[in-house]
């Protein structure tokens, strides 16, 4: 099945031994220079490109406090080192979180601290643990800057906040400006530019498929559920990750989503537009391109003339809207202040089944005993509803609402210490499959816990790219793809529609 | 890798895909699943023409749902759905189908 070697499941989670440079050769295609200029980066690595590099990291430093703190404080306690998926599943000591910081604080000790540039014109810069810009070094980033989901697990347990996340984003970015782009996330932001959604879906093939998906619900329920495309004047503009209208099982959440917006006799639309949540500029680290993505939202909500935005199940697509949209695309004040700005389809179903709007006949998700996976960005990067953990407690809410068995996997894998599905970070692409199954291990030990446990049979999540991840590779495992289901496909199968 | 097809040499991406889709004729469709240690038969003919017609009118691969109903009108409803597609595909009708057939890859979270 793989010309790697499967991680085994033991009784038990085990700190692997160190194996050095055993995942050196993972890492992505990289950029071909058209994809490279669609995001004004350099087609290929530019001349004289070290001292580029060095420059681009003491741009990035200047102008991101944050990115500073963390490349000057660490104090190598160890904290975080067997808190990374990626170092559980490869064993290779780089996907240490400390470690991976490293290879970005070795060139910032080198040219921006006063012991670096001391000991580099002595020719021994690795005595203060600086290293000159150089071959080995961007090869090393481009590999293991390319094995970090930017997931901020390790984040919670560093005693300081020093978030991984910020440092390789910011690596990818340097590397972009040099022109060493990564081929999977460059060419599918320049999708979204050129047709609006990550897939290159466009406008006829959308709406063709939405009417499919009318059919469907029409001959499964009789109940004319629509799902509206480019409708003006519809009170909620529904951004979903282009996933939900084409992979399985992320149409059954939109199918989910539709029925809740028909039942609590809301109108909404799809814009083929704005057909994307996703905002892959937050995965390599570049404002400009976060940013481009982001206006096209509000661009489509102006036009649509919407009163609200609701954001379908999307990891990192709700970090973006939750924590940044308002910078980035704001100022909101043309929607109804009345609600959250944006909302997650979480909080609006949650808040119609706290009203009693809608109900559920659980039983018709009786087949199904459920756990949940904590998506990361939603976990440790945003917020649901009105209370601290909201993030947390809304979708179990909703999951038992609609399902009568409901167990969760061992507390220090779920929750803010959730681990990564192995493909987030814009690592969901098959020429890292070798990362993403590793990678998935203890997500993987948690969820053979509660099915041995607890006889769960069934993973929800609420990310497309977990969802896909998810079903990609827990076939490895011996588990079956059709474990994976979105938390609307729960609501979708158990909703009680009474509206015509 | 470029392959070789009716004497004429196709250039193909990291991935096997043709690096220019009109270059496709039938014959790519078989030389590739042969790379795959996979033969082509009627069932998989199917699934490629409906994918090539489909592109063809909207210049991207179905969603799974239009193909697994399409194929489910075709060939009876117990085929139309995705185990069928991944016994016939084994790494993915979206992705190992769509190569055979000449369409791009289909990218984003899928």
């Amino acid at each position: 099945m793989a010309d790697f070697e499967i991680p085994t499941i033991k009784e038990y989670p085990v700190i692997p031994h160190l194996q050095p440079g055993v995942s050196a050769h993972l890492k992505p295609f990289v950029a071909k220079a058209d994809f490279q200029k669609s995001l004004s980066f350099p087609g290929e690595l530019v001349e004289n490109w070290e001292q580029k590099a060095v420059d681009k990291l003491g741009e990035l430093t200047g102008k991101y406090r944050s990115l500073r703190v963390f490349l000057d404080s660490c104090v190598k306690c160890g904290a975080c080192t067997d808190k990374c998926h990626y170092y559980l599943g490869t064993t290779d000591p780089k996907n240490m979180p400390v470690a991976r910081q490293d290879l970005l604080r070795q060139v910032y000790r080198r040219y921006y601290t006063f012991a670096g540039k001391f000991f580099g014109k002595l020719g021994i810069p690795g005595f203060v643990g600086a290293k000159e810009m150089n071959k080995e070094v961007l090869d090393d980033w481009y590999s293991y800057y390319h094995q970090c989901s930017q997931c901020r697990r390790c984040s919670v347990y560093c005693p300081y906040g020093i978030d991984t996340a910020e440092i390789s984003m910011a690596a990818r970015e340097i590397m972009d400006s040099v022109g060493v782009g990564q081929k999977y996330c460059n060419e599918i932001i320049g999708k979204v530019f050129k047709v609006g959604n990550n897939l290159g879906l466009p406008q006829p093939a959308l709406e063709d498929t939405l009417l499919g998906l009318e059919e469907d619900v029409k001959a499964a329920t009789g109940f004319n559920v629509k799902f509206p495309l480019d409708q003006k004047g519809a009170e909620v503009l529904l951004v979903t990750p282009s996933a939900d209208f084409f992979a399985e099982p992320h149409v059954d959440g939109l199918m989910g989503y539709a029925k809740v917006f028909h039942e609590a006799g809301v109108s909404w639309t799809v814009s083929s537009y704005a057909s994307e949540a996703a905002n892959f500029g937050m995965f390599i680290g570049s404002y400009e391109n976060m940013r481009k993505v982001s206006l096209r939202i509000r661009e489509a909500a102006l036009e649509l003339g919407v009163k609200r935005i609701v954001f379908g199940e999307c990891g990192h697509a709700w970090r973006v809207a939750y924590s940044f949209l308002n910078t980035l695309a704001g100022p909101f004040d043309f929607l109804d202040q009345n609600y959250p700005i944006p909302q997650h389809i979480c909080e609006f179903t949650y808040d119609l089944i706290q009203k009693g709007a809608i109900k559920f006949d659980k039983t018709a998700n009786d087949h199904r005993v459920m756990t949940y996976h904590d998506s990361c960005n939603v976990a440790r990067a945003s917020r649901m509803g009105n209370t601290p953990g909201g993030q947390f407690k809304i979708p179990r809410a909703i999951i038992q609402a609609t399902c009568n068995h409901f167990y969760d996997m061992p507390p220090d894998t779920i929750g803010e210490a959730t681990y990564c599905c192995g493909g987030g970070g814009g690592l969901l692409t098959d020429d890292l499959i070798e990362l993403r199954v590793k990678g998935a291990l203890p997500r993987m030990e948690a969820l053979k816990q509660v099915v041995e446990n607890h006889g769960v049979t069934h993973m929800a999540a609420i990310c497309a790219i977990c969802k896909s991840q998810f079903t990609k590779v827990i076939p490895y495992y011996g588990f079956t793809m059709d474990q994976i289901v979105s938390v609307h496909q729960l609501v979708s199968d158990a909703i009680v529609l009474t509206r015509q | 890798m470029p392959i070789e097809v009716n004497g004429k040499t196709l250039e193909t991406d990291e991935e096997g895909y043709l690096s220019n889709l009109t270059e496709w004729e039938p014959a790519v469709a078989g030389i590739m699943a042969k790379l795959d240690n996979c033969e082509l038969t009627d069932s998989h003919w199917e699934v490629i023409n409906f994918l090539r017609e489909y592109y063809e009118e909207y210049q991207i691969a179905p969603a799974v749902r239009v193909l697994t109903k399409a194929i489910g009108k075709k060939l009876g409803p117990d085929k139309g759905n995705s185990k069928y597609l991944y016994e016939l595909f084994p790494y993915g009708p979206g992705k190992q189908a769509c190569k055979y057939a000449g369409l791009p890859k289909p990218t984003g979270c899928v």
